[in-house]
């Protein structure tokens, strides 16, 4: 189980095999590239062909500097942190040094001192470091773990306050059904309060979200349906808790409670290569799901994937005449394998 | 209200535990206020056509109910000639809360104690009448939008004309009529009124005319100086054309093209 400490966002030290990492890096050198270019050239026609002889050099350097960083990735962390740092900084310098040198010995490069190139590449990756660094503290754990709690404990009120006195109504003349029902209620708080950080299987998620629908079944009765299609998935799924549940909620707010004859809520949630496709879909009734109590809940949702996966997991929404649809697309494995 | 008689009261709440969970206490409270139930109703619409042929003293109303909710329903029950007494049930709607403490409307948090239902009950003989800025103030916060009915006297009957189904609101010298596919409605409302209230669904064609932007099929130019309109807007599944000003001519077809 991946503990708070092993978001990719919020150690300082980046998770090299994450895309989102990679790509920030790739933007970073580039941007720094074209900026060089700007600073050297003083003609605009000139700046262009710049960048590109630039890129020619620090393209390949910085893709296989990407490539042996994701090899050496928890070697790194297991470092203590400076250690760590330095031990980047030296690679890539280093690589810098060797590529010009293997330049140089194809005829390719002038530029008789490979020591340039090297501290060039050493500057870049301090660079990056510490842009790395002041982002994880942004991410600081004990910032992610406050703000994960907060954004975890938002079961809405409504629902509880209807659930309780839906089981008051039940004790008197079915008090079987109302001991079932408090059951289910208090493992949804307990799931709402669990620690932020841990991740559970899919199928412990999908159990929590068939007694939330018990729940609201209570209240809502036949006009609640619910549909689930369950496509060939590991259940044993490690996945970010309480992703399905606030999506639930929503598509009953929304999509079934507004209308006197309800309707039905379809979820599927399938493998697609080695993504989980998870997507709920609930009758549009026209009762405003831009409002914003709905934007509250989706916007935490993509904030948490942001966490737990940097740019590697999406939240899709696709509003139509006749239903609402939100989809959430994550890379099927633990955050940090 | 002659003190011999039962309170008689309706029940409306989308569900239907709610409504059990009320008859309970209210048979628990019997013994210190006897009351009687003499219906449930599911929505605003339900306990509206309840009200037509029943007389109620007391109406425990959820406020959010799908079809009509409670706040909407309060502001109809202006409609009738004995309106009964309303007491809000919620479970959680923060701001009608505040907006009811500062006002003085008397509600219950679900779920409810026995207790608060007795001194609600007690009170509700002097229900002040309804305060109609704040019933459309609640109406915006609880379902975003303006009320989904609009009301209707013929012949001492009370009508309840969804506003989804008007195509036009038409002003004359003293009324206004709504039309819809199936026929036209006499309304006690001003198109100004009507206009701010839906102006995500109607759009003003003239002076005097509302048009749903769903219902416009297509323009036609007036022949020669029309001093009624400056063109003509044509519907969807009526025959009959309404005037456009100048001054509506260009936002209107701007909304057809849009």
């Amino acid at each position: 189980m991946a503990s708070i400490g092993h978001f990719p966002a919020t150690h300082p030290l980046p998770d090299w095999r994450n895309f989102g990492v990679m790509l920030r890096v790739l933007l970073g050198v580039n941007v720094m590239a074209l900026a060089a270019a700007l600073i050297q050239v003083p003609e605009p026609s000139g700046w262009v062909p710049r960048y590109v002889e630039m890129a020619a050099l620090v393209e390949p350097l910085l893709l296989l500097a990407l490539g042996l960083l994701a090899a050496v990735r928890d070697l790194l962390r297991r470092m203590p942190l400076g250690l760590g740092q330095l031990a980047v900084v030296m690679l890539v310098g280093g690589l810098a040094f060797a590529q010009n040198l293997f330049w140089q010995s194809l005829g390719f490069s002038d530029s008789g001192n490979a020591l340039r190139p090297a501290l060039l590449a050493v500057a870049a990756s301090v660079v990056l470091l510490g842009y790395f660094e002041l982002r994880a503290r942004a991410f600081s754990p004990a910032q992610a773990e406050a703000r994960l709690a907060a954004l975890n404990a938002r079961i809405r009120p409504h629902f509880l306050f209807n659930s309780l006195n839906a089981v008051l109504s039940l004790i008197r003349a079915r008090p079987q059904q109302a001991e079932a029902a408090l059951e289910s209620l208090s493992d949804l708080f307990r799931a709402a309060m669990r620690d932020p950080g841990e991740m559970i299987s899919l199928a412990d998620e999908i159990a929590l979200g068939e007694q939330y629908f018990e729940l609201e079944r209570l209240r809502l009765g036949e006009r609640l349906a619910v549909d689930w299609q369950i496509g060939s998935v590991s259940l044993n799924l490690p996945i970010p808790p309480l992703m399905l549940q606030p999506l639930l909620e929503n598509a009953v707010y929304h999509g079934i409670e507004p209308s006197p004859e309800g309707g039905t809520i379809r979820i599927s949630i399938e493998q697609r290569g080695d993504e989980l496709w998870i997507a709920i879909a609930n009758p549009a009734t026209g009762a405003q799901q831009h409002a914003s109590g709905n934007h509250i809940a989706i916007a935490n949702i993509r904030e948490r994937l942001a966490l737990y996966y940097d740019l590697e997991a999406r939240l899709e929404i696709e509003a139509g005449e006749q239903s609402y649809e939100v989809r959430i697309i994550l890379p099927c494995r633990t955050p940090n394998s | 209200m002659p003190h011999a008689e039962l309170l008689r009261i309706l029940i409306v709440d989308d569900e239907p535990l709610a409504r059990n969970r009320l008859r309970e206490i209210l048979v628990d409270i019997a013994i210190q206020f006897p009351t009687e139930v003499v219906g449930e109703a599911g929505n605003g619409i339900a306990a509206l056509e309840f009200l037509r042929d029943h007389a109620v003293d007391v109406m425990l109303a959820d406020i959010r109910m799908p079809g009509m909710d409670g706040i909407e329903l309060a502001g109809h029950l202006g409609a009738f000639p004995a309106p009964p007494a309303i007491i809000f049930t919620t479970a959680y709607d923060n701001y009608a809360v505040q907006a009811f403490d500062l006002n003085a409307v008397d509600y219950l948090l679900k779920p409810v104690r026995a207790q608060r239902l007795l001194t609600a009950l007690q009170k509700a003989h002097a229900a002040p009448p309804a305060n109609h800025e704040l019933l459309a103030s609640l109406g915006r916060a609880v379902r975003g939008g303006g009320r989904t009915h609009l009301c209707c006297h013929e012949r001492g009957r009370l009508l309840l004309v969804p506003v989804g189904e008007v195509l036009y609101f038409k002003a004359d010298l003293k009324y206004v009529t709504a039309r819809t596919v199936d026929r036209e409605y006499l309304l006690d409302e001003s198109l100004t009124h009507l206009e701010s209230e839906y102006a995500e669904r109607f759009i003003r064609l003239h002076r005097a005319v509302l048009v749903a932007r769903t219902a416009l099929a297509g323009f036609e130019k007036a022949a020669g100086d029309d001093a009624e309109a400056y063109g003509w807007a044509l519907l969807r599944g009526v025959p009959e054309k309404l005037p456009v000003s100048r001054r509506q001519w260009v936002p209107a077809k701007a909304v057809m093209a849009g």
